[in-house]
């Protein structure tokens, strides 16, 4: 039995055999397998190097003679590796002699190769070294490729384990079959877990070298509660763990019998609790969870998930499908908020060196307009159908807004002289999550309907902590005085221009937020669907005299740590069995 | 160069090469040796002062590190190990793989 302990990413307890995702970006860790096995991966070793020449052929095939044929060459050159029978038989010995999987076999013979010529002193030689690499790289692809096709097709119960998962690999999981998620990076606030969360599936991140730790089909214990994964679990442990999953269970349950009552303090101000989603489908479980609406509907997964560009049918069909369940209830579609993913980094020579800083969200959108107007068009088209608001995201300065706006208007009048119906006063409002935009709040709001607080965004810039890195991700807090001035001064402008105001970040969803927020003027919150009960119970269990007193305290204090702890106790004492 | 004959049909042949391209025997050359050394029939195989290798083989070829001016000792053993030799040292000394030899090398 091994106690590994990270971030709590996604609540919830499961308990599954371990299916491990291995990524050609990082090292290949050791694993054993039976011996009864070896002769599946030697199989799986011969269909690699056979796809991987079918697909290189192709390449070359496609390659002209530009540059004296240095490209081609090299295409050949890899293909002689390829067909090398030498090479494949020390992959097949090492898989063979030493028990191991063929992933490990490929990218450890090939790096000892690298190695002997990294030795050299000779340039030339040393440099061959990229070429050995790159031939490594294809390997693995066709392996991990092969085994992420197989998450599809899942029969059993698993536990995901993988170093890092991307938001679109999260989204394609089965939810069925699929019943908790254990990685090495990623924080909190990272996109996969965002996914995780709204899927309701238990996650853990940041455990650091945790697929070191586990083999394939190792009993894993998922606590996404308290972030902590258990790998071969003794009987006792699991016993302890199904109970206290049942308890969980009970809770939630509890929580999901306030469905039908309002959002209300004790003191009778009311609240409005929206939801973020992603998809479709979880229109519906906003719903369920007693949302009044989509206070963030994200748009990038039509980018993400399919090869080609999304045409405007699909993204009216998508919209039109989340507005129809909420009928005349607000749903704000966000412009796409693309950006350090493989959509606009493959329409690149290089990619960027910092994306987060780079060409990005609303960004990319003013540099591509045919595609904005495209989304554009679909979000007006589909605003007669209910109380649809547009969103733009990553606003720095005036000038972007007053840009994008005029596109809106531009469209508009495209689908005027089509006779196409729109509702000509939608709503326009943007995100704050730049210090710039936070700063300039006042300026800003005398041009748009609303303002909704992304307050990850905010926090990684105002704090210059990539969110996603676990090396500095305890440093990423909205708790932090900076961030927090930022966001009391957005709620002051917004409140003196007389425009709606909400708060669509992370801190929405987490209980020890809450009555600082209320305290600090907001009134309308959107947040994760799976978290709308525990949130509601929290405004149905608090004053907003106490809740004065708390924003009136942590906006005294200087300390992170502080407020933190602070704002624990605070919480603890309303809704203990939270925490 | 020597030719001894072989008891059966097999002719085994040898010679001592020289790399003369400036970039020595890196992924280009050594596919073109490889290449050419799989049109025959006849086993063979390069040797430097430490080790044996296949010469049909682009991995154990290019894991000689052969650098400018490294002397091999190629082998060919088989029905046309005299082609091949002859092949091969015409594509090492003479065509130098049709690359350019060191500035400094007259």
């Amino acid at each position: 039995m091994e106690i590994k302990k990270g971030i709590a990413a996604s609540p919830g307890i499961s308990i599954a055999k371990s299916l491990i995702i291995d990524s050609e970006d990082y090292r290949i860790p050791r694993r054993q397998i039976k011996s009864s096995q070896r002769m599946i991966e030697i199989q799986r070793v011969r269909n690699a190097f056979k796809d991987a020449i079918g697909e290189l052929t192709q390449f070359e095939a496609a390659q002209d003679q530009t540059e004296g044929g240095k490209i081609k060459d090299i295409f050949a050159v890899h293909l002689r590796w390829l067909h090398d029978r030498s090479l494949r038989k020390k992959i097949t010995d090492l898989v063979h002699g030493e028990s191991v999987t063929a992933e490990y076999a490929v990218s450890t013979v090939l790096r000892q190769i690298a190695s002997h010529f990294t030795k050299e002193k000779d340039a030339y030689i040393s440099e061959r070294a990229a070429d050995i690499y790159d031939i490594e790289r294809r390997l693995l692809r066709q392996l991990l490729g092969k085994k992420r096709e197989d998450v599809g097709h899942l029969t059993e119960e698993v536990v995901i384990v993988a170093r890092e998962l991307s938001p679109t690999q999260t989204a394609g999981f089965n939810r069925t079959f699929v019943k908790g998620l254990a990685s090495d990076a990623g924080g909190r606030t990272s996109h996969a877990a965002i996914v995780a969360r709204s899927l309701g599936i238990p996650a853990v991140v940041a455990l650091e070298d945790f697929t070191e730790y586990v083999l394939g089909g190792d009993t894993v214990i998922v606590d996404g509660n308290r972030g902590i994964v258990i790998v071969n679990p003794d009987d006792e442990t699991i016993r302890q763990y199904r109970e206290y999953s049942k308890e969980f269970a009970a809770l939630e349950h509890r929580l999901d019998a306030i469905r039908q009552k309002p959002a209300v303090t004790r003191d009778g101000t009311e609240i409005t609790l929206l939801g973020n989603i992603e998809f479709p489908a979880e229109a519906e479980v906003v719903l369920k969870k007693g949302g009044d609406g989509i206070g963030l509907y994200r748009t990038e997964f039509l980018y993400l998930n399919t090869e080609s560009e999304p045409t405007e049918q699909d993204h009216y069909e998508a919209y039109a499908e989340t507005v129809s369940v909420f009928a005349d209830r607000p749903v704000v579609i966000r412009t796409v908020d693309l950006g350090a993913d493989k959509y606009t980094q493959s329409k690149r020579f290089a990619p960027e060196p910092n994306p987060f800083l780079g060409l990005r969200s609303i960004r990319f959108c003013l540099q591509n307009l045919m595609m904005f107007k495209t989304q554009l068009r679909a979000i007006l088209r589909v605003s007669v159908l209910g109380d649809v608001k547009i969103m733009f995201p990553l606003i720095t300065n005036r000038q972007e807004l007053m840009q994008a706006k005029m596109i809106v208007r531009d469209v508009m009048e495209d689908l005027g002289e089509e006779s196409i119906p729109y509702n000509p006063d939608i709503q326009v409002g943007i995100m704050i999550e730049t210090p710039s935009a936070a700063l300039t709040a006042y300026s800003l709001a005398s041009d748009v309907d609303f303002f909704s607080i992304g307050t990850n965004d905010l926090t990684q810039y105002t704090l210059a902590v990539d969110r996603g890195n676990e090396l500095v991700s305890p440093l990423y807090s909205a708790a932090d005085p900076a961030v927090l001035r930022l966001i009391r001064n957005v709620i002051q402008d917004a409140h003196k221009a007389q425009i709606d105001l909400s708060v669509c970040g992370e801190m929405a969803s987490e209980p020890e937020y809450i009555m600082l927020l209320l305290g600090m003027g907001v009134r309308t919150m959107s947040l994760s669907p799976p978290m709308i009960p525990e949130i509601k119970q929290i405004i149905r269990s608090v004053t907003m005299e106490d809740c004065n007193k708390v924003a009136r305290k942590v906006l005294s204090m200087s300390s992170e740590r502080h407020i933190s702890s602070y704002l624990r106790d605070a919480a603890r004492k309303i809704l203990p069995e939270a925490f | 160069m020597q030719t001894p004959k072989d008891t059966s049909e097999n002719v085994i042949c040898e010679t001592e090469i020289e790399i003369k391209n400036a970039e020595g025997l890196h992924m280009r050359p050594a596919m073109q040796f490889v290449d050419l050394a799989n049109r025959f029939d006849s086993d063979i195989t390069v040797s430097n002062s430490e080790t044996h290798v296949d010469g049909k083989s682009i991995m154990q070829m290019s894991m000689l590190a052969a650098t400018c001016g490294t002397q091999l000792r190629v082998k060919a053993e088989g029905p046309d190990a005299h082609e091949a030799i002859n092949a091969l040292r015409e594509l090492v000394e003479e065509k130098h793989f049709d690359e350019p030899t060191p500035k400094n090398s007259g």
